[in-house]
This record gives C-alpha cells, sequence and structure tokens, in this order.
C-alpha cells in the first residue's frame, strides 16, 4: 500500500504529530515499506476467528470503587510546564 | 575475583556469614561503573544515594538477624520505571526533565535491595537495538562496534559488564531475551502480567512484561519470586499463585518433552552457525533425559507483520498523553494549543517513535481498521493457538533466541523493515503473552548466542528447571570482555 506525502501529513495531522518538512518523504517511503509487508496478513484465512487483545483470559477487572487522597499534588505540578496557582495553564484554543 | 563478579545467591551467602557486607559489594560495583563508562550503559547513576542505602542495609537490617535474598544486593534498572524523585527519562528528550511523583511497584518490592542507576534504552522502549535512545546507543561490551541489542540496552550491558548484579528491564515483543542473547546473560520474560506493570512508562500495554537479566538462572528463579505477583494498581496481573521458582531448580529432565519447531530453525537471514549452536545444545538437553520432538508453528512467519501493527496502534494510542501539556517537553512559542501540541511532540520525539505512531494511527483510522489493526488481532489469535496446540504435546519449546549475533552499530539504523527482522523469533511469544527464558548457549568469534525456552502461561517453573539443568552441563563459554 502506497503512502503519499499528502496521506503522511494527514495521519500526522491527526496524530497530532508536527514533522519536520525534509522527512515527509522518507516517513512516507517507510509507511508505504511496512505496510506493504504488512499485506501478508491477508495470506491468512480468519474466516470464524475472533481477535485477541488480552491474552490470560482476564476481563472486566475492577478494584473497589474509594477515593484515596495521595498528596502529590506540588510534586504534579512541579512537573507542569505552565501553572498558576494550583492549575495546569493552558494557551487559547483558537 | 571481586564481589561485581559474582551472583546473588553467592553474595547472599558471603553476607548471611558476616564475610563482607552491602557496601563492600556497592563500592565494587560503583568502581565498576566508573570502568565502563564508555559502554553507555547509564542515563542517571545513583552512587551517593547507593552508598548511604547501603550503609542503611548492613546497620538496620543485616545485622539483626534473618534476611530475603534480594537485602544488600546492588541492582540496575531500565530508565522507563518510574522512580520517586529521580530522573526517569524513557531514553526520550520528551522526559529529559521528568521526576516522578511515585514508584513503580517493581522499585516498591525491591526495596531492600540496592539501586545504582537508571539504565540506558531505546526511546520509549520502541527498537531492537539500542540504538533509538535520545542519549546515545549502549555499545556491546564484548565488541564496543557493535550493539547490545534493544530495547533493554542498558540493562543488558549493566549486568554482562558486571556493573549491576541483576537488572530488571521491558519486553515487548524481545526487548529483554534479544539482548540478554547479544550480550551473553540470562533474560527471563514471564508470562503476560505475572509481574506488575504499575509505574512503568507503557509502549503498547497488551504485550508490554516487566522482565529480568541475571548472571544465571538461579539468580533469575530468586529475582522472578521477588517480582511476581497481583497487584491491585495492575488489573492485568493475575490471582495466580507465585510458584517457589527455586524448588523447580533441583530437578532433572527425566521425562520432560521438548519440542523443536522448524519454522524457527530456517529462513533468509538466520545465521548457519547459530543453528547449528542450538543444535548441539538440543542433543546437551537429550543427554540430560529429556525427549526431543520436531513439532510445527504454521503462523510463525506472520508474526512480525501483526506485531508491527497491534504494538504500533497502541504506541499511537499510549503516547497521545506526551502533549507538552502536563509534564514533560514543552515548546509554547506557538500561537495557540494545537501548536503546543504539534511543535512539542515534533521537537521531542525521535524518528522510530514518530513512524510508529503514523503506522499505528493510520492502521487504527476509519477504512483501515478491518484490514490492519483486527486482521493482526485475528492473526495474533492463530498465533496463540499455535503455542497451545503445541503444548497439548510438549512441556516446551527449544528455539535460538535471534537469527544472528550482536550486529554493527549502523548496519540497520536506515532499514526499519530489517531492524524489526531481528525480533522475529521473540515476537511470538509475546503475542501469545507466554514465558520465554533467553540462555547463553555459545558464542561465535567472542559474540554471544543465546537458546530461548518457551512454555505455557504461568510455567515460569518449568522453563527455569529446562534453562538450569542445560546450564549446568553446558559449561564456561569462552568469552572476554573488552572493557
Amino acid at each position: 500500500m502506497k503512502i503519499t506525502k499528502e496521506q503522511t501529513k494527514k495521519i500526522a495531522a491527526l496524530a497530532r504529530l508536527g514533522l519536520v518538512e525534509k522527512n515527509v518523504v522518507s516517513y512516507s517511503k517507510d509507511l508505504s515499506a511496512i505496510l506493504d509487508y504488512a499485506e501478508k496478513l491477508n495470506e491468512v484465512d480468519t474466516k470464524n476467528v475472533e481477535t485477541t487483545s488480552q491474552v490470560t483470559g482476564l476481563s472486566n477487572v475492577k478494584r473497589p470503587d474509594e477515593v484515596k487522597q495521595k498528596e502529590i499534588t506540588k510534586e504534579i505540578l512541579d512537573n507542569t510546564p505552565l501553572s498558576k496557582d494550583d492549575f495546569i495553564k493552558v494557551k487559547n484554543v483558537f | 575475583m571481586n564481589l561485581n563478579e559474582k551472583t546473588i545467591h553467592e553474595l547472599h551467602d558471603l553476607l548471611k556469614s558476616k564475610k563482607i557486607s552491602a557496601l563492600d559489594i556497592t563500592k565494587d560495583v560503583i568502581k565498576r561503573m566508573e570502568e565502563i563508562e564508555g559502554l553507555n550503559v547509564f542515563i542517571t547513576e545513583t552512587k551517593k544515594a547507593a552508598l548511604k542505602k547501603a550503609e542503611y542495609i548492613d546497620n538496620e537490617i543485616i545485622s539483626k538477624g534473618d534476611f530475603p535474598k534480594l537485602t544488600g544486593i546492588p541492582f540496575s534498572i531500565k530508565d522507563n520505571f518510574c522512580t520517586k524523585g529521580i530522573k526517569t527519562t524513557a531514553g526520550s528528550k520528551m522526559l529529559e526533565n521528568y521526576l516522578p511523583p511515585f514508584d513503580a511497584t517493581s522499585i516498591t518490592k525491591l526495596d531492600e535491595a540496592i539501586l545504582v542507576g537508571k539504565t540506558n534504552l531505546d526511546e520509549f522502549a520502541m527498537g531492537s537495538s539500542g540504538e533509538n535512545s535520545a542519549y546515545g546507543p549502549t555499545k556491546n561490551p564484548y565488541d564496543l562496534t557493535r550493539v547490545t541489542g534493544g530495547t533493554s540496552s542498558g540493562s543488558a550491558a549493566a549486568l554482562a559488564s558486571g556493573s549491576s548484579i541483576f537488572t530488571v528491564g521491558t519486553d515487548t515483543g524481545g526487548s529483554v531475551r534479544q539482548p540478554a542473547g547479544f550480550c551473553g546473560v540470562v533474560g527471563l520474560k514471564p508470562t503476560y502480567g505475572r509481574i506488575s506493570r504499575y509505574g512503568v512508562i507503557a509502549m503498547a500495554s497488551s504485550l508490554d512484561t516487566i522482565s529480568l537479566f541475571t548472571k544465571d538462572v538461579e539468580d533469575a528463579a530468586i529475582v522472578l519470586k521477588e517480582l511476581a505477583g497481583n497487584d491491585v494498581n495492575d488489573q492485568t496481573t493475575p490471582d495466580v499463585k507465585v510458584d517457589d521458582y527455586e524448588k523447580f531448580l533441583k530437578k532433572d529432565l527425566k521425562g520432560i518433552k521438548l519440542g523443536v519447531p522448524k519454522e524457527y530453525f530456517t529462513g533468509e537471514g538466520v545465521d548457519k552457525e547459530v543453528i547449528r549452536n542450538i543444535e548441539k545444545s538440543i542433543t546437551v538437553l537429550n543427554g540430560l533425559g529429556a525427549e526431543i520432538i520436531k513439532v510445527s508453528l504454521p503462523h510463525t512467519d506472520y508474526a512480525i507483520a501483526a506485531y508491527y501493527l497491534i504494538m504500533s496502534s497502541e504506541v499511537s494510542s499510549n503516547m497521545s498523553r506526551y502533549d507538552g501539556i502536563k509534564y514533560g517537553f514543552s515548546d509554547q512559542s506557538g500561537k495557540d494549543l494545537l501548536s503546543v501540541y504539534l511543535d512539542s511532540r515534533k521537537k521531542a520525539l525521535g524518528k522510530e517513535v514518530k513512524r510508529r505512531i503514523m503506522l499505528g494511527t493510520f492502521s487504527l483510522s476509519h477504512g483501515y481498521y478491518d484490514k490492519y489493526y483486527a486482521q493482526a488481532q485475528k492473526v495474533r489469535t492463530l498465533v496463540k493457538q499455535d503455542f497451545e496446540k503445541v503444548f497439548d504435546q510438549v512441556d516446551a519449546l527449544i528455539t535460538p533466541t535471534s537469527p544472528t549475533t550482536a550486529f554493527k552499530i549502523g548496519e540497520k539504523v536506515n532499514d526499519p523493515l530489517a531492524m524489526y527482522m531481528a525480533d522475529v523469533f521473540t515476537v511470538p511469544a509475546s503475542l501469545a503473552g507466554v514465558p520465554a527464558i533467553c540462555v547463553p548457549s555459545g558464542q561465535k568469534n567472542n559474540l554471544p548466542i543465546g537458546m530461548q525456552i518457551i512454555g505455557p502461561h504461568f510455567s515460569e517453573g518449568k522453563i527455569i528447571q529446562i534453562a538450569h539443568a542445560f546450564e549446568q552441563k553446558r559449561g564456561k563459554i569462552d568469552l572476554s570482555l573488552k572493557v
């Protein structure tokens, strides 16, 4: 499957990923090669085969719904690029 | 012999008999860390804290009576395990100043062992050689022009070079077994969920498995027992009893059936000398009383393709948290929120990470989901069923860990597909979530070769038993460190 330069840019935009313009061609080449290789999966007959996402058979494991207080507000905010008082600050959406 | 060259069980006996102290061991390890600085093993060293801790352990625990086997033993851990107040970079520029506010469960469980450093890795554990680290590649201690394998590159080299007594890493598609093979140490990837992932920076959550490196199989049994078990903070750790793995060290191989899957002994790019070594090792196992049976895992050839689609899809989701807002690198020079996302990720994420985010985003996108992601998840089922069928017939499988010995630094960096193929023998067990151990089995031109033993879910005891019996019979491998 050939991924064009334009498609590469579109995928990057969907993933909120800025790309250096001069690298776009090499990304589209790499993605095309990997997807070409992945084509071989279509040789496999998967009619009536279920998907697997959890290998040891667990499902819907829940923990008790209890409030636990962790006093780590300061440590969390110390890692934040921009904050004001006890809030994380962000730029305008528009 | 310096103390840093000894195993956990040897050091424990010496500590118990009061012949040495934890401080003596820690000093020898730190001395070795200084000698091997050129390998680029550590991203962060914690020498000062280690010396202080060793004194505390000597005075407050060891002097007061009985203590467990990891007490006072220096170790290092891959830099994708969160360590409270100690920089945790995941090998990325994105987290170059990140100070976690909490410890990973593995760190909590190892609180009587002595942390000497955080080890180098491919950025966010994505790679097969250690070369994708934002902090430079780690060099193989047996040949400084070659890779250590990856992604737990620093953890493997730390152990091989004697600058830790044991190390901990993560294995998603082979990231502990492959570097263990390339560096001539034991690498154990347990069953998916056997060890808690809490506090470990996520790569592909349905595959990520906390794994360990040790100098011998007995040590692997000791470390696994300490780390394994159910954790309320990781819902994928099942409530399955943790075996006393050391008991399996005493058992012989009478009555054990070992499968040799033909798909792991052929193919392009498989080194004939590696194959010859594994065949010789199988003869050794046979001589120990194990029955050898030829078997087939017919979907092996599709595992890499399925793995790269599934893993990348999970990567694209997990990596979305690095947005320049909550923590990590942030570029605030743009005019709005969107430019913070785009610019921060553009500047702080490396090429392979971006490649996988894009591949995953594409595989999950409307119109391509069924063809790529869903088909890969179905093939995963078939790969898993291959193992289930074969384990009705045999106790474990014997294969090479990797198709070759360690390759040259730079050899595969510009060809992502060639790099992915380095994981061809380790990825199937990851897709099925079954445990596997890499045990050193020989060498070629002073480069280690590793044999892989794969067992059914939660059969860690059994594969430890087989690996240990082999290790005892195998004899010393003639290898010389270049540092």
